[in-house]
């Protein structure tokens, strides 16, 4: 497979401020690549950094191995679906649609012909001749969509393109988005905060912050093989154990639980000593083996799941996630509870 | 809470305020129809002060100033349209500068100077550079009072519209004239034409520092009739007056009317294929 897009050390300063620390990310080509991260985590300046609206400090981008890091916007061939669309609003959806093919110099015919075929794709094709402004958000989303792959880009750059929306559209566009990426092969680079929505779409995920790519990979290398503590905290919910590390080997650690019950687990760590051990609420189960024992705090009713906040001898948190099963008997505040760990439940996070 | 206009005397106070602003308006246009040349006897509807506007005595004299006063304020106008666009621009699009406080200070300052104060300035400026006084300098003068006139509905045309227009053009491979020209401008063109309509208002109007640097012989609309004026005040004069304030009047409606159209719908109907 083919490498799409090719990032190099790239660094991004303003002033005393630097915003990218040395990114270096390989997109395949036919991927639908997510980066993740909180507000102020540096993925949309890398998103601008590709689309050509911020110049590179030091770096390299290279587009199927053309080096494009000092070209102008208009001489990328990538283009953008914009957070608030930015579709003009003085042209038709048509001439929007048709609007980056007129540029590159496509005969009238031609270019209403194949935007027209964009608007079909999208479900539009009935408001071709509207303007922007007298359509709901949702279809000018998709006219934003079908303007930014009417001119058949290498790749397509998305900046939180569904965040202005309503839950259930969103959900909705996240099946669409994922289809129309597969429908025309088309590489896309897709920027948001919201960690549901990168699980749901992305071939890979890269997690950001701080600047600093954290952790590039599946969906469930993320979730499930977190390497440091910002990845476990922000991917989903997770508790976090200060644990004493005994020894590792070959990616294993051997380390001893709160309240003196030793395990071995996977390990991000190579050092021993305190660390992090990261267990998921919903790895945790009920057991009489116990690897710990906790008090029961609270119990919540999530719907489909319960939710149990106790701590544990010591006085950490921990919560776990009970599936609301007509056999599920919720244990009562102030009743003491003991925990098995799954093999793979555990993981020993770097920090 | 009650509003403003249940305050006492909220009534007479509005209405004696209009009276004073409108009073003498309303006056020297029902008097241009006077058909006495008396400027205080009414003497029955007539039309004549109008007809000796065009084809009375001083006709010639006032076509003249009409001409000269048009044509300077359409290019004072128009040039200082072009200079407050690419002004506002630089403002507003070419991102943190240094000076950027003093530049905004620099092209509103004609708006805080009292006129009189750049009328003798701009007129020792022409004779120390030795520019004889008549059109030319009467139009750069024009021209450069017009600017912040211009520049504001420009300005707050342009800080409304969003950045990410022209980066979407960009993005779908215009370059940065095509971005400008089919983007940007239809979007800033709401405040472009309110501020060109403002000029030209401006332009038209102004005695002050016309009469300090047009020279003698050269007259405008303004000049002609203050000089007219001061031969006392004959009813053909009420007739001018009716006519540039009719224009007046024309030319702030449509400023208001097309600003208002442009901040109602932002997406004004254009084709551009």
């Amino acid at each position: 497979m083919s490498i799409a897009v090719d990032i190099r050390d790239a660094v991004k300063s303003y002033g005393p401020v630097t915003a990218l620390h040395g990114v270096s990310l390989a997109i395949a080509d036919n991927e639908f690549f997510t980066l993740l991260g909180p507000s102020g985590c540096g993925k949309t300046t890398l998103l601008r950094l590709i689309a050509g609206f911020e110049t590179i400090t030091s770096g390299e981008i290279r587009l199927f191995g053309q080096d494009i890091a000092r070209l102008e916007p208009n001489h990328r061939p990538v283009n953008t679906v914009f957070q608030n669309y930015a579709l003009f609003p003085h042209l038709t959806v048509l001439e929007n649609v048709a609007f980056g093919l007129k540029m590159q110099g496509v005969d009238a015919a031609t270019r209403h012909a194949r935007a027209g075929k964009m608007l079909e794709m999208v479900h539009l094709s009935q408001f071709a001749d509207r303007m922007p402004a007298q359509l709901s958000g949702g279809q000018q989303q998709r006219v934003a969509l079908a303007r930014a792959l009417a001119p058949a880009p290498k790749v397509l750059l998305l900046d939180e393109p569904l965040s202005a929306l309503d839950l259930k559209l969103r959900q909705a566009m996240r099946v669409e988005l994922k289809q129309l990426q597969e429908d025309t092969g088309i590489t896309f680079v897709f920027v948001t905060h919201d960690q549901e929505e990168a699980l749901t779409m992305s071939d890979r995920i890269a997690v950001m912050s701080n600047g600093r790519v954290q952790q590039t990979g599946t969906a469930r290398d993320i979730y499930e093989a977190p390497v440091n503590r910002f990845v476990a905290d922000f991917i989903g919910e997770t508790n976090l154990l200060q644990v004493d590390v005994d020894s590792v080997s070959e990616g294993r650690a051997t380390l001893t639980l709160p309240g003196g019950h030793r395990i071995t687990c996977p390990s991000a760590s190579t050092t021993t000593g305190k660390h992090h051990l990261s267990i998921r609420p919903e790895r945790l189960t009920i057991s009489p083996e116990a690897d710990l024992t906790a008090t029961v705090d609270r119990v919540v009713y999530l719907g489909t799941d319960l939710q149990v906040i106790a701590h544990l001898e010591g006085g950490q948190p921990i919560t776990l996630r009970l599936q609301n099963a007509a056999r599920t008997t919720p244990p009562d505040p102030g009743q003491r509870i003991g925990l098995h760990l799954e093999e793979g439940a555990a993981r020993l996070l770097a920090d | 809470m009650k509003g403003v206009r249940y305050y006492p005397g909220f009534l007479p106070l509005t209405i004696l305020c209009l009276v004073v602003l409108y009073a003498p308006l309303a006056v020297v246009a029902v008097y241009s129809f006077n058909g006495s040349a008396s400027i205080t006897e009414w003497g029955g509807f007539s039309l004549r002060w109008y007809t000796d506007v065009f084809t009375g005595p001083e006709a010639v004299r006032f076509g003249q100033a009409a001409w000269n006063s048009l044509t300077i304020a359409l290019i004072a106008a128009t040039t200082a349209t072009v200079i407050a666009t690419a002004a506002a621009l630089a403002m507003l699009r070419a991102g943190p500068f240094r000076g950027r406080q003093a530049s905004f200070a620099l092209i509103n300052l004609p708006l805080m100077v009292p006129e009189i104060v750049i009328a003798v300035a701009t007129l020792i400026f022409f004779s120390t550079i030795g520019l004889t006084t008549g059109y030319l300098t009467i139009l750069l003068a024009h021209i450069t009072f017009c600017i912040p006139f211009a520049y504001l509905p420009i300005a707050a045309r342009l800080e409304g519209v969003e950045g990410t227009y022209e980066q979407a053009a960009r993005d779908l491979y215009a370059t940065r004239a095509q971005a400008f020209r089919l983007i940007l401008l239809p979007l800033l063109m709401p405040g472009v034409i309110s501020g060109w309509l403002l000029a030209f208002i401006i332009s038209l109007d102004d005695f002050i520092i016309t009469n300090f640097v047009k020279g003698a012989g050269m007259e405008t609309l303004p000049t002609a009739i203050f000089g007219s004026v001061k031969q006392g005040i004959k009813p053909n004069i009420m007739a001018i007056s009716t006519l540039m304030l009719l224009v007046s009047v024309l030319f702030v409606t449509a400023a208001y009317l097309i600003n208002r159209k442009g901040r109602q719908a932002p997406a004004t109907p254009g084709k551009t294929t």
